[in-house]
């Protein structure tokens, strides 16, 4: 099975619960956190996800978006998620 | 589509319902959910306190107490013959590894009477037993851990490098503990041959998550219905307390091959490991329903009424779907019950309830 489609068969509740039917695994997450899990169900990449967080949040000067992306990606792999694998910023 | 039942009277075994359940309420809940089935439901017991006899939700209509698998062939059916003679069965769900042998030695006489099961041969059984794991896997394609079977406590002393520490150290029917060492594995070893008897298996420790896979076997190859579960909740006896349904392919997978190499007959339950580098090992198959199959039944999957309309020699459309995060959470609690059932049940081995209602 796809990596794409393993993350659209992931539950999302609108609090951020998320329910992963293929493990039964279950994680809670922020408000940022569903926005990049969002983003990553609709396949976007790094690049695009960060846009869109720049877009929908206020975001300090200077903070480093991608960073922030890569971290949760490679924290929501050791937690077994199916997330892309992606190069360090 | 299930043709209504109305007057059917299907007996379940396996009523002790403690923090190690057997799984008799499970199987008789799931047989009550069934909207088409309308019957009686009649309670196998091993003892007068086996707490599901007095549970007043599963709404038993009689209780009876039958002889320990110990006790042989002979007396179950004596007493399986008087129990009918009361009340008349048509199927009989037996649910405990150690009463199989007897119930499947007397399944065509049973069916002379009118009574039916749906159960593995003996062949079945003894293929899919702890021993001889590494054979079944080899047959349907399925990766296991190797073991070795233990005949006398200085085997753990010859293990050597092929099975290294830690090793899980298995009972023939029921109990695991994991050992580090030889001493460790040979004090496994006496304990579970006091408890369950030879043969004892050493099998590789790998480390992962767990899941099971209940599910019921057409006799034929086929599949007629599977449900996999992650556990959520421990007991302090390792045993699932809550639990999610799941939907991983790979574990329907384990279980579609599993019924193509056997023809598995009946029910049964897969326990299978998934490593850290994604590998699906069969860690064991239980001959039978495991105890929360009701998750099975609250997913979608009644599998205790699939067994019914098979043993009534039906050929029920395979159950594919279910919903995959639906939830069992066990709970404890204290049934009250009259001391008069306690007697009844102390003094005649039985309890025969009146229907409430018209």
């Amino acid at each position: 099975m796809d990596t794409l489609q393993r993350l659209k068969d992931l539950a999302v509740s609108e609090s951020g619960f998320v329910f992963d039917p293929h493990s039964g695994q279950t994680f809670s997450l922020n408000e940022t956190g569903r926005a990049i899990l969002e983003a990553l169900k609709r396949g976007e990449t790094v690049e695009q996800i960060v846009t869109d967080l720049r877009q929908g949040f206020e975001v300090e000067p200077g903070a480093d978006l991608g960073r922030d992306v890569h971290e949760f990606l490679l924290l929501a792999r050791e937690q077994g998620w199916p997330v892309p694998q992606v190069e360090a910023p | 589509m299930s043709l209504p039942r109305p007057s059917l009277t299907i007996a379940v075994t396996g009523l002790n319902a403690t923090d190690n359940p057997a799984p008799g309420v499970g199987v008789i809940r799931s047989l009550r959910a069934e909207p088409s089935f309308g019957g009686r439901v009649v309670g196998l017991a091993y003892d007068a306190l086996d707490s599901g006899l007095y549970s007043r939700e599963i709404g038993l209509d009689a209780g009876f107490l039958i002889p320990y698998p110990s006790q042989g062939v002979e007396a179950l059916r004596e007493r399986l013959r008087a129990v009918h003679a009361r009340t008349p069965l048509d199927v009989i769900i037996p649910t405990l590894d150690s009463e199989l042998p007897a119930f499947i030695a007397l399944e065509p006489e049973l069916r002379s009477w009118g009574v039916h099961m749906f159960l593995p041969t003996r062949d079945q059984l003894e293929l899919r037993s702890k021993a001889r794991l590494g054979e079944l896997g080899e047959r349907a394609g399925l990766e296991v851990p190797a073991q070795r079977v233990l005949s006398d406590a200085g085997d753990v002393y010859r293990l050597g490098a092929e099975l290294p520490y830690p090793l899980v150290v298995k009972g023939v029917f029921y109990g695991a503990a994991v050992v580090h060492g030889p001493d460790e594995a040979a004090a496994a070893f006496h304990a579970t041959v006091a408890r369950w008897g030879l043969p004892v298996i050493a099998q590789r420790f790998h480390a992962g998550e767990e899941y099971d896979v209940v599910a019921v076997g057409d006799g034929r190859g086929g599949m007629a219905g599977a449900v996999p579960m992650k556990k959520l909740l421990l007991s302090d006896k390792g045993k699932g307390w809550a639990g999610v349904a799941v939907k991983d392919p790979h574990l329907l997978e384990a279980a579609r091959r599993f019924f193509t190499a056997t023809s598995w007959r009946g029910p049964c339950e897969l326990e299978i490991l998934k490593t850290g580098e994604g590998r699906y090992l069969l860690i064991e198959v239980n001959p039978r329903f495991p105890a929360w199959c009701f998750l099975a039944a609250g997913a979608g999957q009644n599998l205790p009424w699939a067994v019914t309309r098979l043993a009534l020699g039906e050929q029920p459309a395979p159950l594919t779907d279910f919903k995959a995060g639906t939830l069992f959470v066990r709970i404890s609690l204290d049934q009250i019950a009259s001391i008069e059932d306690l007697q009844s049940l102390a003094t005649a081995g039985e309890l025969l309830r009146a229907r409430e209602g018209p």
